[in-house]
């Protein structure tokens, strides 16, 4: 190599700088190029060693239990005991816990993917100065609320605001009305302010500022060339929003959707303290519910070593392990596909 | 005598300013209705600015200013009751880099129509009329008459760029504005924008804007020279380029500076 080299650097350098390099035998940044491309190296692959490590760990945990399980029961019932009691057999019953989890989730989504949009689009398009900027650290800052905070506010101030909403004396039109529409399950209303509503919002405020913020930055990725063609056809700021922007940025905006629900699943702490942290299938939107992570949380800390009980909430790790790999690879999925329909 | 010349827009002191840099200087021009007209002027002359005048899409800056009165088809386009989608569906624009919206090139073509009409007024056969009229107008109907689901972006940047001219004639627009249409594209494809160009004259009014001499020469009727946000010399473009009057405008065209 050196000598291969060595007639162009001639060509290349001034006679002084020849003498210099000749005399120049150690140099430091030469010297560090090889171990720091390996630690880059080793930086890049760590998430990938995480990842392995992690599932490898849970697993190991879960193992001895996973061919005693009875799964049916698992997926099936929502029988979730898992202290035995005489005449109360143990039952590791998890499905109220995964449509306590679902529900949240859906609830969160609802709420918070029309307004995440909504406000990343005003934020993106429409807002200009102080008020964008303001609004922009003011979002980064409600992510960083701490979710016990989250799980305060919800126990502390939402729970009775949806309390006293979501109350009627018997008989009365509003109950009959919550009982229909499948609101509350008793014509007098939410029996407590810690319910599956007070977590569903809890967690879409929670997943809002996710959405928001990579919206935002998926809709500013747009090329100003796209909004400019729109306008010089006539397009108020709307149509171009609903007809060119969001086309465009389809994919940063459906995976900002998809890191907010990954949000809402695994979100433990606000959703201990407010969904009410009751194992049942909830028949309306203002019944108690408990999620998995929640489950987990509550439950890990009085479980024995290697005992089943501890050993199953770590199959409940598990499920919600593969639950979050599986809405991130069908967002991957869905992005290629809508990448693959684009070129067609 | 024929009959008197019909100017599409006529501009009485326009001047503008980007917060505090004036960029356009009483700008004062009449151009003349069914030609091609060519801006041209060093880099920062304000002829994009001027052009981007005509269509009010300057406006979407909010810190740029502009006075004066630019008249198109004999209205003020600042005036208070003038809509800018109507105003944008008659001064149709082309960019210098083509920008054909990230969708399909049918729809792309069909943007327009679909904007600017209640949804019932655009039925299927309309719209697919539309555009095997406007495709055949730019000539790339034959080329993409199998292809028009294909996503517009992913065209060669030749088609892309007529797919931009074509996207506009559907709106039927009195004047086409381009921005250096041609700055992006190799010779045929200059070429074949030009050609383009000699076609649609006559039918539309063209204004562009070309940082290229030899290109306002062969392909515009008049031409206007622009220096520091003044309008230097307005007239027929070969007689700018044989026998200029002001001294800055012969020492441009000869290539002193520029």
């Amino acid at each position: 190599m050196a000598r291969l080299a060595a007639p162009l650097d001639s060509l290349l350098v001034m006679p002084e700088q020849v003498t210099n390099k000749s005399k120049r035998k150690f140099n430091f940044f030469d010297s560090i190029e090889k171990p720091t491309e390996w630690f880059i190296r080793l930086c890049g692959w760590s998430s990938i060693i995480g990842i392995a490590a992690i599932f490898l760990f849970i697993f190991k945990e879960a193992a001895p239990m996973l061919p005693r399980l009875d799964w049916v029961t698992f997926f099936t019932s929502p029988r979730w005991i898992p202290n035995p009691a005489p005449g109360n057999p143990a039952s590791f019953g998890a499905l109220a816990l995964l449509v306590g989890t679902f529900t949240t989730t859906f609830i969160a989504l609802i709420i918070a993917v029309p307004v995440g949009l909504g406000a990343a689009v005003y934020i993106s398009e429409f807002a200009k100065g102080k008020v964008k900027e303001t609004l922009k650290v003011v979002i980064e800052l409600l992510a960083a609320i701490p979710s016990i905070v989250w799980g305060f506010i919800g126990l502390m101030v939402l729970g009775p605001l949806i309390k006293t909403v979501f109350t009627a004396a018997p008989g009365s039109w509003w109950g009959q009305v919550m009982v229909t529409l499948h609101l509350a399950s008793a014509e007098t209303g939410a029996a407590q302010g810690t319910n599956l509503l007070t977590g569903g919002v809890i967690l879409a405020l929670m997943a809002v500022p996710v959405i928001v913020s990579l919206s935002e930055d998926a809709l500013r990725a747009v090329p100003d060339s796209f909004r400019e063609a729109a306008l010089a056809l006539g397009a108020n700021p709307w149509e171009t929003v609903r007809r060119v922007l969001f086309p465009a940025a389809r994919n940063g905006l459906l995976a900002a959707c998809m890191l907010g629900m990954g949000r809402a699943v695994g979100e433990t702490m606000a959703v201990l303290l407010a969904t009410g942290h009751n194992n049942r299938i909830p028949a309306a939107l203002t019944d108690p519910v408990r999620t998995m992570t929640a489950t987990i949380a509550a439950e890990m800390g009085e479980t024995v070593f290697g005992d089943p009980h501890y050993r199953v909430l770590f199959i409940l790790g598990i499920v919600l392990f593969a639950i979050t790999c599986s809405i991130n690879v069908a967002s991957d999925l869905i992005i290629k596909g809508v990448k693959k329909a684009n070129k067609a | 005598m024929s009959a008197p010349v019909q100017h599409c827009i006529t501009t009485k002191d326009v001047c503008l300013w980007y917060a505090k840099f004036q960029a356009l200087i009483n700008v004062t021009v009449n151009i003349k209705q069914g030609k091609i007209t060519s801006l041209i002027g060093p880099s920062g002359c304000g002829k994009t600015t001027l052009l981007r005048c005509f269509n009010r899409i300057n406006e979407r800056y909010d810190y740029v200013t502009t006075r004066g009165e630019i008249k198109i088809l004999g209205k003020n386009i600042y005036d208070e009751d003038v809509s800018l989608i109507e105003l944008r569906k008659k001064v149709g624009m082309v960019f210098q880099r083509p920008n054909p919206l990230p969708i399909s090139v049918y729809e792309n073509i069909v943007f327009g129509l679909r904007i600017h009409h209640e949804r019932s007024a655009t039925k299927q056969s309309v719209l697919d009329e539309a555009v095997e009229k406007a495709l055949t107008e730019v000539r790339l109907w034959d080329d993409l008459k199998d292809r028009l689901d294909t996503k517009a972006t992913t065209l060669q940047l030749e088609q892309q760029q007529k797919l931009c001219i074509a996207r506009l004639l559907p709106l039927k627009p009195d004047i086409i504005l381009m921005d250096e249409p041609c700055s992006a594209l190799d010779v045929e494809g200059t070429r074949a924008i030009e050609e383009l160009m000699f076609e649609l004259k006559g039918r539309y009014s063209i204004v562009i804007v070309t940082h290229n001499m030899a290109q306002a020469r062969r392909a515009s009727d008049e031409c206007i020279f622009m220096l520091m946000g003044e309008l230097v010399e307005h007239t027929r473009t070969e007689d700018l380029f044989l026998t200029p009057k002001n001294p800055k405008t012969a020492e441009y065209i000869e290539g002193r500076y520029g």
